[in-house]
């Protein structure tokens, strides 16, 4: 990947290529171009089906399944000898399939948990792929260098044929999606529902199971066995933080998958050895710590502000309640009475009792206050409401 | 067998067994993928404990890499408390991003670090016998072999010391921290444990193979057992079980010996998932087979005994009533007639004493809804149960 702006920029040092001839270069380079569309695609696709593997708390099959992808990949290659990326992700299709499949099966048969499921099959297909790949490397065949890439991935391997495979692949996952909303959304949030209306939960099951297998077959090549499921967590994972509704959060997943993939792209480009896929796995990080924190309703910085927001109103309540118990035993309700007695009192501050002057419920004259009429209607009817909620 | 050989078995069953007991428990916790993430996110402690110390068996770098471990577990767990994703997403998330940390710091570095990529997650246990611990010039055996044995002794005396606590916190949390153990300091304890044999081991294995050599047995103890005792020891023998006959396939084929450890493991459990008794997946089927005809069986004979009218008796009028295939009701047809529950008299079905007994019982059970009335069916009338 280096090599590559190393090539184009002959006369320049890496560090010199600022931010707007790398936007030219993404134009302009076909490489660079192919590698940046390839990773925002694979982001956007993963971030789409992503979404789904999250709210079906499956985030690791993800994981479980990029890993059997490995012995299938390496028995592609025994059988057909070639190194064509196309034979090779076929194989890592069936043997995802067959992980999926076996998992589905230890856990519904058997009493192990689909966490030990999960991370058996992940453990025995990958060890198993790298008996395969050893055995591999030691046959006397020229052709076999390069299948570790499918280890950590290589974005620059990437060809314009493979950016189209995943457009098309994108394009019909996004036509089924569409097609299928409905049935994926109960099944998603209401399984005995959909059972209930006569849809075959198994069959809708399995359709969106192996569209999540061929998103992550998809990415094996540019961001490796290992950080694949990263690629279909994070951005959903994300985009969960800033929305409540499933069509919303498919879009915002699948954009910020787009960003991290482009972003990712772009960093590893300009800098000195730096793999891509690592990289995109940390942007799309970044994404989530900043949905984490900053989300709206969500976040937690926006849920700490209501919470100290809920405290101080609770506050507030509480000295007009006690304010209210003093002034009911006096005959004339703003009848005025010595602050000193609400010292006190703990929920009371200086800054309450401004407050509450602001609101116009209470009088101060000096160091004396009253309840205004407002004040004591407000606190007798807030005094109702709780007597009705605790009945 | 030279005594590299001898070495490289010895090794890889210390593993295994090393391996196995802290996964027995995790299996049992439903915390199976907290190894695998555990054996990824170690990566950073590893290479940053190796820019410090220069040497991948030092017991700071195994220090680091277990706090890295460790750090793990606390951070999926914050995670998963602020309610904002579900622990196997808290999972998912955390340990590639630090994983990916540590790619970086390796690519970042590569020119002055031995340090590969491949080798921490697939280890290569063929070279662990070179690398020797001298004392004064004496040879004292392989390196990695003091490693994992200091780890196994340690492991196996907290096991003895903690044992019941552990068995105690594993099955009944509650009742646990109601008797005034910590649930936390078990659960970490554990952690700790296995961060620190993953640690160990991922030098002369690799992360996965630590991971599979964690689960597999375990699971494969699982399906074969309900005892706590017979686990461990069940998986300590299939770990090195299969440590030994791994390094014999790789032996043959001349391939990776971690990946054909794997592929032994797999293969055995593989087996156990067949043909295990009871809880294997043959066992199952045939049972769940039973059942499905003991219903039939019970469905035919309440409809039979509901009606007296003979067209609803018919032997032919049965297919279309119940909605059952030919060969079906011919099935349950003969199993009636051969348990004696029903006699067949010129193509009318007519409940024996037998049957009628059974089937007032089975009412009994269905109206009551109490177990001990289908314990005593099954007892007198279900003699085709196995």
């Amino acid at each position: 990947m280096v090599s590559i702006i190393k090539s184009v920029y002959k006369n320049k040092t890496i560090e010199t290529i600022d931010f707007l001839e790398y936007i030219q270069l993404v134009f302009t380079d076909y490489t660079l171009r192919t590698i940046t569309l390839g990773t925002a695609l694979l982001g956007s696709i993963c971030g789409m089906l992503g979404s789904f593997a999250v709210l079906r708390k499956q985030s690791l099959l993800g994981d479980a399944i990029s890993h059997a992808a490995l012995p299938g990949i390496a028995i592609a290659f025994l059988i057909s000898g070639a190194k064509s990326s196309d034979t090779l992700l076929i194989g890592a299709l069936a043997s995802g399939l067959i992980g999926t499949v076996w998992i589905k099966g230890i856990t519904s048969k058997t009493h192990l948990k689909s966490d030990t499921a999960l991370g058996l099959v992940l453990s025995l297909f990958f060890g198993f792929g790298m008996l395969l790949l050893t055995f591999i490397q030691k046959q006397p065949n020229a052709n076999q260098a390069g299948l570790d890439k499918y280890l950590f991935g290589q974005a620059a391997t990437l060809v314009e044929r493979d950016v189209w495979l995943m457009a098309i692949v994108t394009g019909v996952s996004l036509c089924v999606l569409l097609l299928f909303w409905k049935e994926f959304k109960i099944l998603l949030f209401d399984e005995d529902y959909a059972k209930t209306l006569g849809f075959n939960t198994k069959r809708i099951d399995m359709l969106i199971t192996s569209f999540i297998v061929v998103a992550i077959v998809l990415g094996l090549q540019t961001v490796g066995v290992v950080l694949m499921s990263a690629m279909l967590l994070a951005p959903a994972a994300a985009a969960r933080q800033w929305t409540n509704s499933l069509g919303k959060m498919v879009v915002i997943a699948s954009f910020f998958g787009a960003a991290s993939g482009i972003i990712g792209t772009g960093i590893s480009a300009t800098q000195n050895q730096l793999s891509t896929g690592p990289v995109i796995v940390i942007i799309a990080s970044i994404f989530v710590l900043f949905s984490f924190i900053f989300a709206p309703s969500r976040g937690l910085l926006f849920r700490q502000l209501r919470f100290i927001k809920n405290r101080r109103d609770l506050e507030l309540h509480k000295t007009l309640a006690f304010m209210y118990h003093i002034a009911n035993t006096h005959e004339d309700i703003t009848h005025p009475h010595t602050i000193k007695i609400l010292n006190n009192f703990q929920g009371f501050t200086r800054k309450t009792l401004q407050k509450l002057v602001d609101k116009n419920y209470v009088a101060l004259d000096g160091q004396m206050w009253s309840l205004t009429k407002e004040g004591f209607d407000t606190a007798s009817n807030l005094y109702n409401q709780l007597n009705k909620t605790n009945e | 067998m030279s005594s590299a050989q001898i070495e490289i078995q010895l090794i890889a069953s210390i593993v295994a067994i090393a391996c196995a007991i802290p996964g027995t428990f995790l299996v049992l916790r439903k915390m199976a993928m907290i190894s695998d993430a555990i054996s990824h996110s170690i990566l950073p402690g590893i290479v940053i404990g190796f820019f410090i110390t220069q040497d991948l068996n030092s017991p700071l770098l195994i220090f680091l890499a277990a706090i890295t471990g460790i750090i793990t577990v606390v951070l999926v767990e914050k995670i998963q408390q602020t309610g904002l994703v579900k622990e196997d997403t808290a999972i998912g998330l955390v340990f590639p991003t630090l994983f990916s940390i540590g790619v970086i710091l390796i690519a970042k570095n590569a020119n002055d670090v031995h340090l590969d990529v491949d080798a921490v997650l697939l280890g290569e246990l063929a070279f662990a016998p070179f690398d020797r611990f001298l004392i004064s010039g004496y040879d004292m055996g392989p390196k990695s072999l003091w490693v994992i044995g200091t780890i196994l002794i340690i492991t196996l005396l907290l096991l003895w010391a903690f044992y019941k606590e552990l068995k105690l916190s594993t099955f009944d949390a509650g009742l646990a921290s109601a008797l005034g153990f910590s649930p936390a300091i078990l659960h970490y304890g554990l952690m700790t444990v296995s961060s620190v044999t993953t640690v160990g081991a991922f030098d002369a294995v690799g992360a996965i193979l630590v991971v599979a050599l964690m689960i597999a047995p375990a699971a494969t103890a699982y399906l074969l057992t309900t005892n706590l005792k017979k686990m461990i020891a069940l998986a300590c023998f299939f770990g090195v079980l299969s440590a030994l006959s791994g390094y014999w396939m790789a032996h043959w084929i001349d391939a990776s010996i971690a990946g054909s450890i794997t592929t032994m493991l797999g293969f055995i459990f593989f087996m156990v998932y067949l043909f295990a008794p009871s809880k294997g997946i043959i066992a199952v089927l045939y049972r769940e087979k039973q059942q499905r005809k003991e219903v039939l069986l019970l469905t035919f004979l309440l409809h039979i005994k509901n009606h007296s009218e003979e067209n609803e008796r018919h032997v032919n009028h049965l297919n279309e009533h119940i909605n059952w295939q030919k060969v079906k009701a011919q099935s349950v047809l003969d199993l009636a007639t051969k348990n004696n529950m029903i006699s067949i008299d010129n193509n009318i079905v007519s409940l024996t004493k037998k049957g009628e007994d059974f089937t007032s019982q089975a009412i009994d059970f269905i109206v009551t809804n109490e177990d001990s009335k289908i314990e005593h069916i099954k007892d007198d009338f279900f003699l085709f149960r196995g």
